[in-house]
């Protein structure tokens, strides 16, 4: 960070005070001008904290896309697909038992599976031809949502979520003054705080996971130079079913949040490939953090955008990621070691 | 599988294109299917020219382009329909259609080249952007900038009249023909794909064309031999453009309308689809396997339908489709024709083309 700071001395400024302008946006109340200038506090508020939450999720998709991609050099264009079965999965689970709870574990087991079987069946049997894998991916992301569709036809389907996350709570922050003096606060859904934390958690653990344990160590070896790992002793095959089942199964548990705080019906499966792609591209390729930093930006400039300049909101995540393609092609936090 | 490859990924050798020996050896298939695709108004319904033959040329075209990046250059682009779909929009745009409020109204001959124009620059544009990128970066890259135009024209309603789009788009009337007459249309259609095809044939055999393919078997050699290799790339980005652009223009006159649904991601994969299962490597696969997709896309749900099944299935058999062709035979249907002929041809000897 220092050594950052040393180096780029006007950038680190630049971020300085462009954080300090947002902490402050967020915990002051909102002087009368600027209230007139960029509208009321709480609508910039509920853009700000549903951008952060849709990034969790883009999150929680964009992970498992990044990990499998970083250790199998696999684009998995029917992440997707993943991503909505585990949705459906979770939504039949939850209606039939009526716990939210165990619609995670259920959509994590058979989106896991799914993803074993893929492994074994798809990409083990052509490894190393990129191409060809992703042109299978592509296919099977079109019978995969042509078959979703003839099981759930093409309704709305809305997760229930339990009684202790529903409604909204109220936040420690200022959305206003009334003139007698009384602040208002933020009231906002537990559950979309919730599904957050969890994702914060949930990032937190792989990235332990992938730096702190033996597995992580064989995995981030496999990213670096899989040939030499395999040549140690080690059994690849099983790295690699074992990160695309975790991989898929987190695909798996994102549908059933996305599930929970927006729907799920056809369509979704591309929506969520193209924003796990910008994530990922924008993020930098392989990289957990990266994905994490990548969904920050896409889920924030996706709800500020939609509030500030509603017309071009989907255009500017693109313009986001083009822009950095251009100045930045490994994304913005990527190993360097491609 | 070296780990060179795994950090370039490119297409598999069987799947690239080699160049052809010079002429003088065309089949005798090429000019059957020639004369019947010129006779065809003979004997064919005005549906059958359009609506079959005249939809598969243009899909064809713009498989044509990706083709062209993919089996020469070793480039996957998804975003040769948006660019097709641009030429269609501006021609929409700048000349005449339904949409008073937004159509300028120029004469054909100044709103299509200048249609073309901007299409092909915004290909270039793209190219500059995705060669800076190598194998499956390019693919998603590309699959990006198509969702995103997909999205703009969708949400803008100023320029591109948003989800309605444009409509009653009609061929104009130039060198004393009326082009709106399905006849004198379909052989529009015709002779623009013919010299698409030609000129594919053409520029691979060119320098340019066979500097290309050298970029795409080993970009570091050509560069140590003082080829400008994201030159080349680029290059090869606005020549696809170009036929890219031309088909555009002749979709939106065969639909008479053009609208969001025109540039979705949905058909921006099905052009890949259409490349791959023609044949990825021959110029011609990409006519074979658009015809395959219309014919399957027109008569499916009939079929489906007699075998009991709801006529929405169509994905379904194209996924299917397309799965079996990719895991059978990594160079299409043309591919798999080669194959059988060797096997047939060589008898016992063991196929030389069997999956690294």
């Amino acid at each position: 960070m220092s050594a950052f700071a040393s180096r780029h001395p006007i950038w680190s400024l630049i971020v300085f005070v462009a954080a300090a302008a947002l902490l402050w946006a967020i915990f002051a109340a909102w002087p009368p001008g600027m209230v007139a200038w960029a509208g009321s506090k709480k609508i910039f508020l509920n853009a700000f904290f549903n951008g952060i939450t849709l990034g969790g999720l883009y999150f929680l998709v964009a992970s498992g896309f990044t990990l499998i991609f970083g250790l199998m050099r696999n684009v998995n264009l029917a992440h997707g697909s993943l991503y909505m079965l585990g949705g459906y999965v979770g939504y039949e689970v939850s209606a039939l038992t009526g716990y939210w709870l165990l619609s995670f574990v259920a959509a994590f087991i058979v989106v896991g599976a799914l993803g074993v079987l893929l492994q074994l069946f798809v990409f083990q049997r052509m490894e190393g031809q990129d191409l060809r894998q992703t042109l299978v991916t592509i296919g099977i992301s079109i019978v995969l949502a042509d078959l979703m569709l003839w099981i759930w036809g093409g309704n709305f389907y809305q997760i229930l979520a339990p009684g202790w996350l529903s409604g909204p709570v109220k936040l420690p922050l200022v959305t206003a003054v009334k003139s007698n003096g009384e602040a208002v606060y933020l009231t906002y859904p537990v559950v979309r705080l919730a599904v957050f934390g969890a994702a914060v958690v949930l990032g937190v653990a792989v990235w332990l996971a992938l730096n702190k344990t033996r597995i992580g160590m064989l995995i981030r070896a496999g990213v670096d130079d899989r040939d030499m790992l395999s040549a140690t002793g080690v059994r690849i095959q099983r790295v690699f079913i074992l990160v695309f089942a975790f991989g898929a199964g987190l695909a798996g548990v994102a549908g059933v949040v996305g599930g929970t705080f927006q729907s799920i019906a056809p369509g979704e499966d591309i929506r969520f490939l193209l924003a796990s792609l910008v994530v990922v591209i924008v993020g930098g390729m392989g990289s957990i953090p990266g994905a994490a930093l990548g969904a920050l930006i896409i889920g924030l400039s996706e709800q500020l955008g939609s509030v500030y300049f509603p017309t071009y909101a989907v255009v500017l995540t693109f313009l986001i990621m083009v822009v950095v393609l251009a100045f930045r092609p490994q994304g913005l936090l990527a190993s360097g070691r491609t | 599988m070296t780990a060179v490859s795994a950090k370039s990924p490119r297409l598999t050798a069987t799947t690239q294109a080699p160049a052809r020996p010079a002429t003088g050896e065309i089949p005798g298939l090429y000019w059957v299917v020639g004369a019947l695709l010129v006779l065809a108004p003979l004997f064919c319904s005005h549906f059958v020219l359009l609506q079959i033959l005249g939809w598969a040329m243009i899909l064809g075209m713009i498989a044509l382009s990706l083709m062209f990046l993919a089996g020469y250059g070793g480039m996957v682009s998804l975003v040769q329909l948006t660019i097709a779909g641009i030429a269609g929009y501006l021609t929409a745009i700048l000349g005449t259609s339904a949409v008073s409020g937004i159509s300028l109204n120029w004469p054909w001959w100044l709103a299509v080249p200048v249609a073309m124009l901007v299409a092909v620059v915004f290909g270039t544009l793209v190219g500059a952007l995705a060669v800076r990128t190598a194998g499956i970066y390019t693919i998603m890259i590309t699959l990006a900038i198509a969702a995103a135009f997909f999205y703009f024209v969708q949400q803008n309603y100023a320029v591109f009249n948003g989800f309605t789009g444009f409509n009653n788009l009609i061929p104009p009337v130039f060198l004393g023909v009326d082009w709106h007459n399905p006849i004198a249309f379909y052989y529009l259609i015709l002779s623009c794909a013919a010299l698409a095809y030609l000129a594919v044939l053409y520029v691979a055999r060119t320098p340019f064309g066979l500097a290309l393919q050298g970029v795409r078997d080993n970009a570091r050699r050509m560069a140590a031999l003082g080829f400008s290799v994201t030159a080349h790339r680029i290059a090869a980005y606005s020549v696809a453009s170009l036929i890219a652009a031309v088909a555009g223009v002749l979709l939106v006159w065969l639909n008479a309308q053009v609208s969001p649904g025109t540039v979705a991601v949905g058909p921006a994969i099905d052009i890949l689809i259409i490349a791959v299962v023609g044949g990825i490597g021959h110029p011609i696969g990409a006519f074979i396997g658009a015809l395959i997709y219309v014919i399957l896309r027109t008569f499916a749900l009939d079929a489906l339908v007699a075998v009991g099944l709801s006529g929405e299935r169509f994905q379904l058999l194209i996924g299917l489709g397309f799965l079996i062709i990719v895991f059978g035979s990594p160079d299409g249907l043309l591919g798999l024709w080669t194959k059988l002929q060797n096997r047939s041809q060589r008898g016992i000897l063991p196929d030389r083309e069997v999956s690294r």
